[in-house]
Order: C-alpha cells, then sequence, then structure tokens
C-alpha cells in the first residue's frame, strides 16, 4: 500500500524550498507562451497576470515604448502615470527606481508607494518596460523585477526568432515560385515548336496549358491554396513533360474527389513531382511510370506520389530532409518544412526509397487547420 | 413470414457492405491517365450521398410506425426533416462550406478561435452520434426479431459488429458513391413493394376508413392537432422546433459538406436534397396509412415500428410477400449500415481527435474511438429498449437543435458572439435538453404538462440556448476574436468575388 499510494505523503514532492521552486517555474512557464507571439496588448493582457503572481506586489504593468499594454491588479488610478513612467527606461534602458513623488495619488490609504521600472530588450533594442507597483522598496524586490524583466525579455527574442523564421519561409516559397527551371521552360517551348508544323491544334493546346502552368506557379498572392488548384497545376506540368518526352514518361493518377477542397501550402507538390519525373527518367533506360494517389482517410487526406526510377540512398534524404544544401533535391526539405510549420511536426514528409527501388513521398493533409486558408 | 428469405437479405446486405468496405478503395477513386484530379463531385451525386446517410431507421421503419399508432399529426416529422434541410439551405450550407471546416468542432474553433469552445462542442457531438446510432441499433433489433424471430438485442449487434469491422479494416469510409448508391437502394426498397401493396388496396375496394381496434379511432386518427396526447398544440411546435433546426447539427451531415467545391455548390447540393428526401418520405406514411387497414393490432402489441415490415406478408402473402419482404429487409438493413457508418466514423473521428489521441497516436487512436463510438450505444439501445426508433431520432434533434442550431446560426450572422456566450449558450441549451433526454430514456412516468416539455424539449431549450447565447455574448464584448472582420467577410463573400480576404499566416 505503501508504495501505490507514497504519493500522498507530505514531502513526495520535496521540500518546501523545492516546491517553491516548482511553483515559479511553473507560473513562469504559464507566461511563457502568449509572450512567445510578441509584445501585444493581447499577448501583454494574458501574461501579466502570472508575472504578477511570480512576484506578489500589489500591481505590475506592461508598457511598449509608449504606451500602456496590461495593468494587472487593483489600483486602477495609477494606470496613465505606466506610460511616463516608461520614458526615460526607454531611452537610456536601465531600470529605474521612483518614490511617492513618481507615483502621486489623493487616496491616503493606497499602499502604492514606489514603482520600479525595468526595460524590456530583444537584440539590444528596448521595446517595452515592465513596471512593479509595491507599498516597500529592497534590493531584493529589484533585484526580482530585473531577473523577470529579463525572463520576459528573452521569452520576446524567441517571438522574434519565430518571425523571422516565418519571413525566410515566405522567402524561400518566392525563391520557389521564381525558380521554374529555365530548362524547363527551353524544353517545353522546344517541345512545342517540334509540334507546330505537324499537330498545330496540339502546339496551341500546349502553350494554353505552359501558359496557365506558369500563370499559377507566378502568382503572387495566397501562402495557401486547394489541393484541386494544386492537383490542376500538377497535370499541367505533366502534360508538357509528356510532350517533350513521349512514351517514356507515363502517368497515373488516382485521386478521390473528397480530398479536392482540402487546403495546402502553395507550390508543395510540385516540387516533389518535379523531383519524380528527374528521378524516375534520368539514368534510366526505358519508360519510367509516375503515380500520384489521393485518398481520403476521414480527417485527413492523404497524397503519395510515386516513381520507379534508380531509387536514392535514404542516408541522403535524410540529409535532404534535414535541410542540407548541398543535396539536389532543393525541394524535399522546403516542402517538409511548411507542411510541418502549418499543420504541426505530425504531417511532415514521409519518404521511402531505396537504391534501385523507385521513390514514394508520402504527403499527410489535415483537412481542417484553424488560421490556414486558401 | 419464411425466416430464411429475411436472413438471406440480412445476410447479403451486412455481406456487399463488407466487401464494398474491403475493396472500397476502388470506387472512391477515378483512375485515369489526366485530368481527373479537377473532376469534384458533382451536386447531384453529393446530395444523393447526403440523402443516403440521413435516411435512417427512424425514416425507414420510425415514421410508419408514428403514423399507424399516431395518425396524420406526426406527418410533422417526415416534413420537419426534410425542411430542416430548408434551414440549412437558406442559413448555414454556403457559409459553413466556406468557412472550411470539416466538422462541427472545427467551424466552432475557427469562428471563435477558443480551443475550449472547440472541445465543448466535440463533447457535443460524440452525444449526438450516440442519441442517434441508439435507435440505429434498435431498429435493426426490431427488423430481424420481425423477420427471424430472433432476441432484441441481435439485429443492432449484428449492425454493430459490421460498422466495426468496417471501420476497422479502413474502409466505408464516406464514400461519395457508395453512399449515394444507398440512397437509390432504400428508395428502391419501399417503392417497389408499396406499388404492389397499393395494387392489393385497389383491389380490395380501396377502404378508406379504419378499422381502429387498439388505436384511436378514425376521426382522431385522420385529423392532425386531435390525437390523445395530453398538448397536442405544444408537442407539434415543438417537433417542428427540433427537426427543422436540428438537422444543422447533426456530425454527419455536416462533413459531407466539405466535398462540395465552394458555397454556391454547397447550396445546389442542399436543393437537390431537399427534393431527393421529399420524394422518400412520400412513401413511409402510405405505409402507416396502409398498416391501419390491415395490420392495426401491432399497435395493442407495442410492435408498431415493424408495420413497413410485416405489410407484404399480411397483404400479398406467399412466395410474393416473402420477396417483397426480403426487400424491404435489405433496404432497412442498409439504411441502419449506412447511417451507423456515418455516426461512427464522425463520432470516432472526434473522440479520436478531440479525446483519445494523448493516450493513443494514428490509426490505433481511430480504432479504439470506433469501439467506444459503436459500444455506448449498442449498450443504450439494450438498456432503453422501450424508446420508439423515430421518437429517439426526435430527441437526438432535439439536443442538436438547442446546441448547434444557436452556434452556427449566430455564429454566421451575428458579429457580436463570443467564445464565452457560445459556450454558456451550448451548456444550458445542451444541459437543458440533456436532462429531458435522460429522463425520457429512463422511462419515468410522468403526466401532464411536465411529461410533455419533457418528452419535447425543444420548444423551450432553443429559445434558452438562444437567449443565454446572446445574452452572455453582450456581456463578454471585449473578448470578441481579433481576426472577426476578416472570417466574416470569408464566410458570406462568394470564393469567385476578388478581394482581400486579409493577411495569410504562413
Amino acid at each position: 500500500m505503501r508504495s501505490r499510494w507514497g504519493w500522498l505523503r507530505p514531502g513526495h514532492l520535496g521540500s518546501e524550498v523545492d516546491r517553491a521552486t516548482f511553483r515559479t517555474m511553473h507560473t513562469a512557464s504559464l507566461a511563457g507562451p502568449p509572450l512567445r507571439s510578441g509584445l501585444t496588448e493581447a499577448s501583454a493582457t494574458k501574461a501579466i497576470r502570472h508575472l504578477r503572481d511570480l512576484l506578489g506586489a500589489p500591481a505590475v504593468a506592461l508598457t511598449d515604448t509608449a504606451h500602456l499594454l496590461a495593468w494587472e491588479g487593483r489600483h486602477q488610478h495609477h494606470t496613465d502615470q505606466a506610460a511616463r513612467l516608461a520614458t526615460p527606461v526607454v531611452a537610456d534602458g536601465a531600470t529605474s527606481v521612483g518614490d511617492k513623488s513618481q507615483v502621486p495619488c489623493d487616496d491616503p490609504r493606497c499602499p502604492v508607494r514606489h514603482v520600479i521600472v525595468s526595460p524590456l530588450t530583444v537584440e539590444d533594442r528596448v521595446v517595452g518596460t515592465f513596471q512593479v507597483y509595491s507599498p516597500t522598496l529592497s534590493a531584493g524586490l529589484v533585484r526580482a523585477t530585473n531577473e523577470v524583466a529579463r525572463w520576459v525579455s528573452a521569452q520576446l527574442e524567441l517571438a522574434e526568432l519565430d518571425a523571422s523564421r516565418t519571413r525566410l519561409m515566405e522567402a524561400e516559397v518566392r525563391a520557389l515560385r521564381a525558380q521554374i527551371s529555365p530548362h524547363f521552360i527551353y524544353n517545353s517551348l522546344t517541345a512545342i515548336a517540334s509540334f507546330v508544323r505537324t499537330d498545330p491544334e496540339r502546339a496551341r493546346e500546349l502553350l494554353l496549358d505552359f501558359a496557365d502552368f506558369t500563370r499559377y506557379s507566378f502568382r503572387r498572392h495566397g501562402e495557401f491554396t486547394t489541393l484541386a488548384e494544386e492537383l490542376r497545376s500538377i497535370e499541367r506540368y505533366l502534360v508538357l513533360e509528356k510532350a517533350r518526352f513521349g512514351d517514356r514518361l507515363q502517368v497515373t493518377l488516382r485521386v478521390a474527389p473528397e480530398v479536392l477542397p482540402a487546403v495546402v501550402p502553395f507550390l508543395c507538390l510540385q516540387p516533389l513531382v518535379e523531383n519524380a519525373v528527374r528521378h524516375g527518367l534520368e539514368d534510366k533506360d526505358g519508360p519510367g511510370r509516375i503515380t500520384i494517389v489521393g485518398e481520403d482517410h476521414d480527417t485527413e487526406c492523404v497524397v503519395s506520389i510515386e516513381d520507379d526510377g534508380v531509387g536514392e540512398d535514404p542516408e541522403r534524404v535524410r540529409r535532404a530532409l534535414a535541410g542540407d544544401d548541398s543535396m539536389d533535391s532543393v525541394g524535399l526539405g522546403n516542402v517538409d518544412e511548411r507542411l510541418r510549420s502549418t499543420f504541426g511536426d505530425d504531417y511532415g514528409l514521409v519518404v521511402e526509397t531505396a537504391p534501385g527501388a523507385g521513390t514514394k513521398v508520402i504527403v499527410r493533409i489535415p483537412k481542417f487547420t484553424p488560421g490556414v486558408r486558401p | 413470414m419464411t425466416p430464411s428469405f429475411g436472413i438471406a437479405a440480412v445476410a447479403l446486405v451486412s455481406l456487399a457492405t463488407l466487401a464494398i468496405g474491403a475493396y472500397g478503395w476502388r470506387f472512391s477513386r477515378t483512375t485515369s491517365d489526366f485530368f481527373v484530379a479537377s473532376r469534384t463531385v458533382r451536386p447531384a451525386l453529393n446530395a444523393s450521398a447526403i440523402s443516403g446517410e440521413y435516411l435512417s431507421a427512424a425514416s425507414f421503419l420510425g415514421i410508419a410506425g408514428l403514423v399507424l399508432t399516431f395518425g396524420a399529426e406526426m406527418l410533422w416529422y417526415p416534413v420537419g426533416w426534410t425542411a430542416g434541410y430548408l434551414m440549412l439551405l437558406v442559413l448555414v450550407a454556403a457559409p459553413l462550406r466556406r468557412s472550411g471546416a470539416y466538422t462541427l468542432p472545427d467551424f466552432a474553433e475557427g469562428r471563435l478561435e477558443s480551443r475550449t469552445v472547440r472541445r465543448f462542442s466535440s463533447v457535443l457531438v460524440v452525444a449526438i452520434g450516440w442519441l442517434y446510432l441508439m435507435p440505429q441499433f434498435q431498429g435493426a433489433g426490431l427488423a430481424l426479431t420481425t423477420v427471424a424471430g430472433t432476441d432484441h438485442w441481435v439485429g443492432g449487434a449484428i449492425v454493430a459488429g459490421v460498422v466495426l469491422v468496417n471501420v476497422m479494416l479502413g474502409g466505408m469510409r464516406s464514400i461519395t458513391l457508395v453512399q449515394a448508391f444507398q440512397y437509390w437502394l432504400k428508395l428502391t426498397a419501399l417503392l417497389v413493394p408499396v406499388i404492389f401493396l397499393l395494387a392489393v388496396w385497389t383491389g380490395d375496394g380501396a377502404a378508406t376508413t379504419a378499422t381502429g381496434a387498439g388505436g384511436p379511432t378514425s376521426d382522431v386518427w385522420a385529423s392532425p392537432l386531435s390525437s390523445t396526447n395530453d398538448h397536442p398544440v405544444y408537442t407539434t411546435y415543438s417537433i417542428i422546433i427540433a427537426t427543422f433546426l436540428g438537422t444543422m447539427g447533426l456530425p454527419h451531415v455536416v462533413v459531407r459538406f466539405y466535398t462540395n467545391p465552394d458555397g454556391r455548390t454547397a447550396r445546389r447540393t442542399t436543393l437537390v436534397v431537399l427534393g431527393l428526401l421529399g420524394v422518400f418520405y412520400v412513401f413511409p406514411p402510405v405505409y402507416g396509412a396502409l398498416g391501419r387497414l390491415y395490420a392495426p393490432d401491432l399497435i395493442g402489441s407495442n410492435r408498431a415500428d415493424t408495420v413497413v415490415l410485416e405489410l407484404p406478408a399480411r397483404m400479398i402473402g406467399g412466395l410474393g410477400g416473402d420477396l417483397l419482404s426480403a426487400l424491404i429487409t435489405a433496404g432497412a438493413f442498409a439504411a441502419f449500415l449506412a447511417t451507423s457508418s456515418g455516426l461512427t466514423i464522425a463520432v470516432a473521428g472526434v473522440l479520436s481527435q478531440d479525446v483519445i489521441s494523448r493516450r493513443f497516436r494514428g490509426v490505433r487512436s481511430f480504432q479504439a474511438a470506433a469501439v467506444v463510438a459503436v459500444a455506448v450505444p449498442l449498450l443504450l439501445a439494450v438498456v432503453a429498449d422501450g424508446v420508439g426508433v423515430a421518437r429517439a431520432v426526435g430527441l437526438a434533434f432535439a439536443v442538436a437543435a438547442s446546441t448547434f442550431c444557436p452556434l452556427l446560426v449566430l455564429g454566421i450572422w451575428w458579429r457580436r458572439l463570443t467564445d464565452v456566450g457560445a459556450l454558456a449558450g451550448l451548456a444550458v441549451g445542451g444541459g437543458l435538453a440533456g436532462v429531458a433526454v435522460l429522463d425520457t430514456l429512463l422511462q419515468q412516468s410522468r403526466s401532464g404538462w411536465v411529461a410533455a416539455l419533457l418528452a419535447h424539449p425543444a420548444a423551450w431549450t432553443v429559445p434558452a440556448a438562444f437567449a443565454t447565447m446572446i445574452g452572455v455574448s453582450l456581456l463578454t464584448q471585449r473578448r470578441l476574436p481579433v481576426t472577426l472582420s476578416q472570417t466574416m467577410v470569408r464566410l458570406h463573400t462568394p470564393e469567385a468575388v476578388e478581394l482581400d480576404r486579409g493577411p495569410y499566416p504562413l
């Protein structure tokens, strides 16, 4: 019995000091997530309650460089002083301590007699202040305030990191858009030219396909599209490649109509199909077959892109997925990264391959993710 | 009738369903070399699929039983079950599709940006799903008892087993083509026998007066608002509110709207559904009315729900009657299986996504969820044996109308709905309707107004839910989501219109 119910015994979770530490860390962990979205009125409002819990002060405030973002605690009559107190700290970046003359009020019972204002810095730039209003002043409280402000700063730096990662990925998508290979354009136009005399009707259709394909790939707006749009563009691409390769390239598409409305990151399948065509036909005699299958799995769609080409060493694929730029599968790492950042880490690419055994890339797409819309 | 025909019909339908489940993926894709990807599901096909999944045991057996027992005022059930799609068409269909939501919890999360509302909606989806699955299993038990003389629980267990095996094998997903076929099978199974039955009825001199053994007298039976119920006017309005507003809150119906490519086709699909359901619902009341003439004793013996199955044997008899009975049995089992599969998948999807996924992962989690999704209503079906099939489905509609109807209607048409308001409304609507449902399932004997209010709760729970949602939202206006205007623009602007729909998060 003792071992089963041991967790009920006092002291199981450590000494009083240990538990105080745990409590502090837990409170800090609650304040962390909102701050990870940057310093805004919404995030400050969510985080500030926990920050006050950390210090146990009557009132605390978060400001940006000029305005109050959030106030926690009573004594609301001091709120309009927060912005004024922030200004000098933002200017010289050092913590300032003020007495009643800095926080004057008419209420004789008001316990707010001192204020500590600590700067919040992201990459050596002051982005706001953290203010603690308290009845007493001690070196310990000043130090604690500074530490909390530094911790908040660290969270904000992480937010900045997230934001720059997003910007980087946007830039990569723009690069992908512009990355329709010059070879592809040249080869397509040559193939079309060869039909102009022999089969003008087909040449005309191919030119229209080419126009539509480039228009989709160069489109400027929207990070997301529907699976239907993405697949339509892939079909045009394959028609153009087929015009060039003729019977050497065989294509099978099996797509359940139920998956077509799913929302996916723009150009998330296109690079995979290009890879498949390249791997399926390069270094290989005879025809190559590309199979694209879309299946409906209730809350998810599963799309697989398979070629029967020379295959690949799994270790090299792993490096490509990890973002190693020396690999020739440029798109793979980027697509994987964007799928993960859109749908969560459960939704990365799955690649099944071995030398001589072809390659199969599987993409899972949830039918609904909040905030992801075409 | 000879049991062997009925058993053969049940076995055939079950095996066919399992086979489609095992090889179903062949139906689910179009194989071709090029240009298949842009072929979306046409509204007519999708409408057949929605109707096929929607027409359940309650429609197939329950309505005829109710009409037989209580008479003309029960026609409000089929009218309401059809008109529910009118409300869906006018108020919800297109904006819901444009929201991109796959399930009702998805919509709640997308519109209100709150995980809490999502979780609460998930609980309600599961509750409604179970309440709707229960009568399917009851109906199956009833059908099998009638055609083969088995115990009550056997039919339900067979349907539950077939559905479970299919879900486990990964088959019988909501394949549009298969579900669309189900509609036409069900329609045929009711239409063909009714032609023969009407021929017999005409041959007998087309009698119009009922003999009335064990039921209300013919005058009362044929005219509305005069039945033996205590508060016919209240009951009728409550049924109307529950059925008109409940359809939009059914988990397996909403899921199908995702297949439509855009809001416009979502509306067209709903319009076709209205037509298809209208045609289907002509027939069950005919069975009920013929039952008054040829099988009035079923009312007394509390087997009114079996009237559709009994009529061919009684009116025609012989081999012909047996074959027609077998056809109806097959149709009925197709109805149980189609609706149960759709509901099981919807419930299991929600369970695995929002409840079980922490313990199991991936396919395992879905399979574990499917077992729970089937086991609970099967148990309920055995416990609450005496509640009529159509009435039990009516309760599911009442809960859906008291919870998701306000959420959808206010969420789409009222800017000021907040997450706290929605949560309070769902809690009040779901709580009140839940109490009424429990009271009915436990079969407390009550009388007077209390009995009427608890048996048909929608007329007071739906306004209560709306009022709570509006009131609490007005008190919590500070909590409006930041991206509200964007969301509203998305919901209400046709996809073809070029406009800035706001920044896109990556």
